[in-house]
């Protein structure tokens, strides 16, 4: 499906550029419309690729004294690194646990608003304010909640069960992904709700005269439908994923709790010691791994998708 | 034709008399069965309300405590903060939805006693409002120029962009940093400016959008003799209008909850915005603390407020990423 339209556009590239070869007025034209993209891309390649390039130089030197040329060391030197095998254990399992149930509760949310309930703007409204709401200033209140002599102890004490040390035991991660949850529904339930909406009405009411059961109708055709929101909340979800950093600085300063350590918090304090050849090696190797995901979700979604127009 | 069948059922045929009342009956059992459903599904989105609406107004309404309510309520919690032996310290945490008595001295305290907090709540509007401005500004023209005349070669740069665009902080922080130092603006509120004025972000929202606006458009003011700068000007801005203010809220969201850029690029505590500095409120100070996490919750709800559908939308652009 892509490789067709893929096709037709460079057709359509080729057929644009002999028009524009044999064009004066518009080869001024096309020199104008480039004119208005250099700021951006001076900024681009001035602010973040070149640095870029330059990262990737530092992370296979010695030190930027020497140049020594040292290839995969520093990769291997961060690799054995305990803070941040420690960090990187960390944020894998928060990803890993809070980015489906983020796609699976949004869709749920995003299903109850779009079926005929009353309400329903207020309920959006409702949905969206997290996101709107700085971190900063609900962080207080997230304390309140839970600390050990918190909310939430309170409420375990009235159905007598033991106190839990929230935020200073392996029960942080839960907390995290609450306060992720909490964030980011709203989000992620607004584009899954424009998908629904966008649903071909045909397809659905030939499926309903079909006698196709409701979870028929959602399992074959609507989870098909969606598959690219879903890929694109799922990536959304993992970027902001990363982002959980802010509500563990906010509440617990630079050293967290063990499993509240994300790569975040090694990136800053490498910053603080401005080890540039462990730093530069940490960068790449995320942005290598954000590719691989990105890639292996771009692959899953165009091997589900591929017979939906869309 | 409805009025006729009604006719024929109502001259008294008993057959047809029997099945309309079955189908009637069915009916109701259907129409009873949707509205159980509807009730049912109002009641779990309301207990989601709750939850997601409670931290918020927690918040607001912890503001309007006295100092000494607070630390009455919660010096369990902000364990370290000091009060003299003077004030009574509960031994369970209260969480209240409602102040004993309404006090506005915190923020009295805040607004006009205190003014390192205005400081930083001041530093916040600086760093935010010319990134927002600048980025949209930046993003129009970037936008206008993947839009015309599209190539192989842009379409490479523009994937370059959506790259760019899915990296997290962690990564794309590194460069930002050395930059900053080769250029000799750590520590300076340009560390935070220029990389957020050149964020890829509003570029791909502003070029999905203006892609979608129909090229037979932009080839008629052509053909009737108006330059790029007057395509540009009086074809594409107004129509991204809309677009454009969806933008500009997501920016100030994201850049109003920054976190992570200050931490690292400007080492001056003073200089740093209250989305960081709320953290470190002093422990004896504590009471201000919810009164100052509401002012600065106050604009973005504006924002919020103001311009929800203008959000949605944006939000719903940003989805279908293939497009």
């Amino acid at each position: 499906m892509s490789m067709k339209i893929n096709k037709q556009n460079k057709i359509r590239y080729a057929k644009e550029g002999r028009k524009t070869g044999s064009n004066r007025r518009n080869q001024k034209g096309k020199l104008a419309s480039t004119i208005y993209l250099l700021p951006s891309l001076i900024g681009v390649l001035l602010f973040f690729v070149l640095p870029f390039l330059i990262v990737i130089y530092y992370s296979l030197v010695d030190n930027p004294i020497n140049h020594q040329f040292v290839f995969l060391d520093n990769f291997i030197m961060v690799f054995k690194n305990a803070a941040f095998r420690q960090a990187a254990k960390n944020t894998l399992i928060f990803s890993v646990t809070a980015v489906p149930l983020a796609v699976v509760l949004s869709l749920m949310l995003a299903m109850i608003l779009e079926s005929k309930i009353r309400f329903k703007s207020q309920f959006r409204t409702f949905f969206l304010s997290p996101m709107m709401v700085p971190i900063a200033s609900v962080v207080l209140i997230w304390q309140v909640l839970f600390h050990y002599n918190g909310t939430m102890n309170e409420l375990l004490s009235v159905f007598h069960m033991d106190k839990i040390d929230w935020l200073n035991s392996s029960y942080a991660q839960v907390v995290l992904v609450v306060l992720f949850l909490w964030k980011n529904l709203g989000y992620n339930m607004i584009l899954f709700m424009a998908a629904l909406s966008s649903m071909p009405r045909d397809i659905l009411e030939v499926a309903v005269l079909e006698s196709a059961t409701p979870f028929q109708i959602f399992w074959h055709i609507k989870l098909r439908y969606m598959s690219s929101t879903i890929l694109f909340v799922t990536i959304m979800s993992l970027i902001n994923s990363f982002k959980v950093f802010r509500e563990i600085y906010l509440l617990k300063g630079d050293y967290p709790y063990d499993t509240m350590y994300m790569l975040q918090h090694f990136m800053n304090n490498t910053f603080g010691r401005l080890d540039y050849q462990k730093m530069s090696a940490a960068a790449i190797m995320m942005a290598a791994v954000m590719v691989i995901i990105i890639g292996i979700l771009f692959l899953t979604e165009n091997y589900f998708g591929k017979d939906v127009e869309g | 034709m409805k009025i006729q069948t009604d006719r024929n059922s109502g001259s008294g045929d008993k057959v047809q008399e029997h099945w309309k009342r079955r189908t009637e009956k069915r009916k109701k059992i259907k129409h009873a069965k949707e509205l159980i459903r509807i009730y049912l599904l109002t009641t779990v989105a309301g207990c989601f309300a709750i939850l997601f609406l409670m931290p918020i107004v927690l918040t607001i309404t912890n503001s309007f405590m006295s100092a000494s309510e607070i630390s009455a309520n919660y010096g369990k919690v902000f364990a370290t903060t000091d009060t003299g032996g003077k004030v009574f310290i509960s031994e369970k945490v209260n969480l209240k939805f409602i102040p004993d008595m309404v006090s506005f001295d915190q923020y009295i305290t805040v607004l006009f006693k205190s003014p390192e907090y205005l400081l930083k709540f001041w530093n916040s509007v600086i760093l935010v409002v010319p990134i927002v401005a600048f980025q949209l500004l930046v993003a129009a023209g970037a936008a206008y120029g993947f839009t015309r005349y599209r190539g192989r070669i842009k379409e490479m740069i523009f994937f370059v962009y959506i790259i760019l665009m899915l990296m997290p902080y962690q990564v794309t922080l590194v460069p930002n940093y050395l930059v900053a130092q080769w250029l000799h603006i750590l520590d300076t509120n340009w560390a935070i400016w220029l990389p957020g004025i050149f964020s890829p972000f509003a570029v791909y929202m502003l070029t999905k959008y203006m892609r979608k606006i129909p090229a037979s458009l932009m080839e008629a003011a052509q053909i009737d003799g108006a330059g790029e700068w007057q395509i540009f000007r009086k074809i594409c801005l107004p129509l991204c209008k809309g677009a454009m203010c969806s933008i500009a809220i997501l920016i100030f969201i994201d850049y109003w909850n920054m976190v992570e850029q200050p931490l690292i690029l400007l080492a001056d505590p003073e200089k740093h915005p209250l989305s960081v500095f709320l953290s470190k409120i002093n422990a004896g100070e504590i009471g201000l603390a919810f009164a100052v996490a509401t002012i600065y919750m106050v604009p973005p709800i504006l924002v919020f407020l103001y311009g929800e559908d203008y959000l949605v939308e944006g939000i719903t652009y940003q989805g279908g990423i293939k497009g």
